[in-house]
């Protein structure tokens, strides 16, 4: 792990970040940690000393202190603490597989902060060397009052012991359980009665070489017994898919939730080799989508053009302009001369729908969709004006123009006859967990009432605060 | 994380010093003796019974590198005289490269043969090995259209009577299931489930089973040793 701090920054910086999806700064880290936010920064922790630290969840730099060594640490706020959890010994050959898992706690992460100081709580689970099980990659999960950690490798079994949260030791008497096999890198997670182990397969710390993918199981207990979609227990190899490697990145590992609230849930990890950044291992955000009670990795919105629809009214997101025929006689669509020759008839082109188009700011609305011109919308990432939790912040165009979508100071929405990197004009786009899409103009991150673009009627599109419970504020990005 | 998988000189595993622990306990054993009457199949219908062959000496720093082509020359390499060919006896030595290798008939009390407790038991080498394993099921019948069920950590090869029947190639966990079989017909009587597998660094282990026409496993059946 040495390897990771001596490649310089400044060279990285300067690396371009074509995939939209990757984040920025120098976000280099195995093995990360659940994200916590501390005094208003997120903190992640990895393999190895110190980690990282983000005031968006999009740029990261190496920051934070986290003593006492060891590997593949894990973070949860619980009350005024920050219990950090981490293994010490294991892992692999020369390590052997005697280890033990160690917790400690901080009132902040921030050392900056006067309530920064880890305080040990000692060790919660060991393996000895000799048994199926090496006691290394522990995870949390406070669920219904209590506290779990999961830990191991897949040399034996992942085990769940029980912590106490007021204090962060072992409960008197709390036996492991043997809850998995062929796993490691594991997380908890509960949703809607179900315990889910996630945990990862394949081969780490082999750049692009490695399989890293990340699994999931699912129990109604904490203690197991885990079984996959096809009714698998983890216990004999199970596991359904989360996430596996894809374009640019290789092998994601190490499962964190991000629960950013309003149904919006994102994950860390980390893939062991980014191609773009000569191969090394980075964190990674993606969103998390649930489906039919299982999680899996959803996807930032691809660059391209787009209707873009409201899963209130089916609306399309359109230039509010006068609307243009096609000049076509309706006779046609019921019937031809005998022989006639069926010719293609062109749709609409920018130029014929744009003839009346004011040149000034234009008003926007939601309309039925029409496969034209005014309802089409060219989505591109502006890295480089940064991003929140994973994904940059975008560019919504009408496609073939100059023209953006803007948010206006009364909280309505407009095209503008140019771009200019202005904050109204960037549009921070959240994939919901049912697959949807969140779209709010970039604020504050930390604003006490965001707002979003919300189909408040059929046919009108405003800003107002997200209310997970409908579909107003619930977009699809369909292909034109 | 765990690196024991790949790496024999990776700097994070070099740097860690091994922390201070409570006293050793011997992990329960997973094997007993082979009885002398025919055991069935778990409830699941996984193989329990086996005549293994302490480890042949074979090292592989990583298991990456155990792709179809690897393995295959690996696997199907002549160690011993007759690999192919009869059963041995419990307590039969083979001599490979000059070194001499015991068979035992074992039962196992899990799903899975953990062929690294094997090794470990005997104090023989538990990386960089390849473990050789036959068994006897005794069908009452002939049986059509079954299918071997295999998983194996790491790669593996199969023979149902002498015909190959499944191939696990490349790093594998093992996973119940994992590769399946083309159909395969069990003959009345004795048949001959002989495997291979090779290993690099980390545990290693499979399980087998047999599966009916509709995916069910196959439980009337015995396994012996002879």
């Amino acid at each position: 792990m040495k390897l990771f701090t001596a490649i310089g920054a400044a060279l990285l910086l300067a690396l371009p970040n074509a995939a939209g999806a990757q984040l920025a700064g120098e976000p280099f880290i195995h093995d990360p940690s659940t994200i916590a936010y501390s005094d208003g920064k997120y903190y992640t922790f990895g393999t190895g000393s110190g980690g990282l630290v983000s005031e968006d969840g999009w740029t990261w730099h190496r920051g934070g202190e986290r003593p006492g060594g060891g590997v593949a640490p894990d973070i949860i706020h619980i009350g005024e603490r920050y219990y950090v959890v981490y293994a010490v010994g294991g892992g692999g050959m020369n390590g052997g597989h005697a280890s033990n898992v160690k917790v400690m706690w901080t009132k902040s992460l921030d050392p900056k902060s006067p309530e920064f100081g880890y305080h040990d709580v000692g060790i919660v689970a060991s393996s000895n060397g000799k048994e199926d099980q090496d006691a290394i990659d522990p995870a949390f999960l406070l669920a219904k009052g209590h506290l779990w950690l999961s830990y191991g490798t897949y040399f034996g079994y992942i085990r769940i012991v029980e912590l106490n949260p007021k204090t962060g030791q072992r409960v008197a008497g709390n036996k492991p359980v043997d809850v998995a096999i062929d796993m490691e890198a594991t997380d908890l997670m509960y949703r809607d009665g179900w315990y889910y182990l996630l945990g990862t397969h394949g081969t780490c710390c082999d750049g692009p070489n490695s399989s890293y993918n990340i699994r999931v199981g699912r129990s109604r207990s904490p203690l197991g017994p885990y079984v996959d979609n096809m009714g698998v227990p983890l216990l004999k190899g199970g596991g359904k898919l989360v996430i596996a490697g894809r374009g640019r990145d290789y092998g994601p590992g190490h499962f964190g939730l991000l629960d950013l609230g309003d149904g919006v849930e994102k994950f860390s990890m980390h893939y062991e080799s980014d191609m773009d950044r000569g191969g090394r291992s980075v964190l990674a955000i993606s969103p998390l989508l649930w489906k039919d009670g299982w999680p899996v990795a959803g996807e930032n919105l691809a660059p391209g053009t787009y209707e873009i629809q409201s899963e209130r009214s089916g609306g399309a997101l359109e230039l509010a302009t006068d609307f243009v025929r096609i000049a076509f006689d309706f006779r046609r669509s019921f019937s031809s001369p005998a022989g006639a020759e069926l010719k293609p008839i062109p749709n609409q082109t920018l130029a014929q729908d744009s003839t009346m188009w004011p040149s000034g700011p234009i008003a926007v609305d939601l309309g039925d969709y029409m496969i034209r011109p005014h309802q089409q919308w060219t989505i591109t990432p502006v890295p480089e004006a940064g991003g929140a939790f994973g994904a940059p912040y975008y560019r919504i165009g009408i496609a073939g123009t100059d023209r953006v979508l803007a948010a206006t100071a009364e909280n309505t929405v407009v095209a503008q006859p140019a771009f200019t990197g202005a904050a109204e004009q960037l549009w921070r786009i959240d994939q919901l967990t049912d697959g949807t899409y969140r779209i709010m103009p970039r604020q504050p991150l930390h604003s006490t009432k965001p707002v979003v673009l919300v189909a408040i009627g059929a046919s009108s599109p405003v800003l107002e605060p997200f209310n997970p419970a409908g579909d107003s504020g619930r977009w699809t990005f369909k292909k034109p | 994380m765990s690196i024991y998988l790949k790496f024999s000189g990776c700097l994070l595993a070099a740097a860690l010093a091994a922390a201070p622990l409570a006293a050793i306990a011997e992990p329960p054993p997973t094997f007993t003796p082979a009885t002398a009457g025919p055991k069935a199949p778990d409830p699941q219908g996984f193989l329990q019974r086996w005549l293994l062959l302490e480890p042949i000496t074979k090292p592989n720093r990583s298991n990456t590198g155990f792709t179809g082509t690897y393995v295959r020359q690996a696997l199907t390499t002549p160690y011993f005289p007759d690999q192919f060919g009869t059963v041995p006896r419990n307590g039969q030595t083979e001599t490979v490269a000059g070194t001499p290798l015991t068979w035992h008939a074992v039962d196992t009390n899990l799903f899975d043969v953990k062929l690294f407790n094997f090794a470990q038991s005997l104090g023989k080498p538990t990386y960089g090995v390849i473990f050789w394993a036959v068994t006897v099921v005794d069908s009452p019948r002939e049986m059509a259209n079954v299918r071997l069920a295999v998983g194996s950590n790491s790669a593996s090869m199969w023979w149902v009577n002498g015909k190959e029947a499944a191939g696990l190639f490349g790093d594998r966990r093992m996973v119940m299931d994992d590769v399946v079989s083309p159909p395969l017909t069990l003959h009345k009587g004795r048949n001959i489930v002989r495997g291979a597998v090779i290993n690099g660094p980390g545990l290693s282990d499979f399980c087998v089973r047999f599966l009916d026409a509709n995916g069910q496993p196959i439980r009337d059946i015995t396994l012996t040793t002879r």
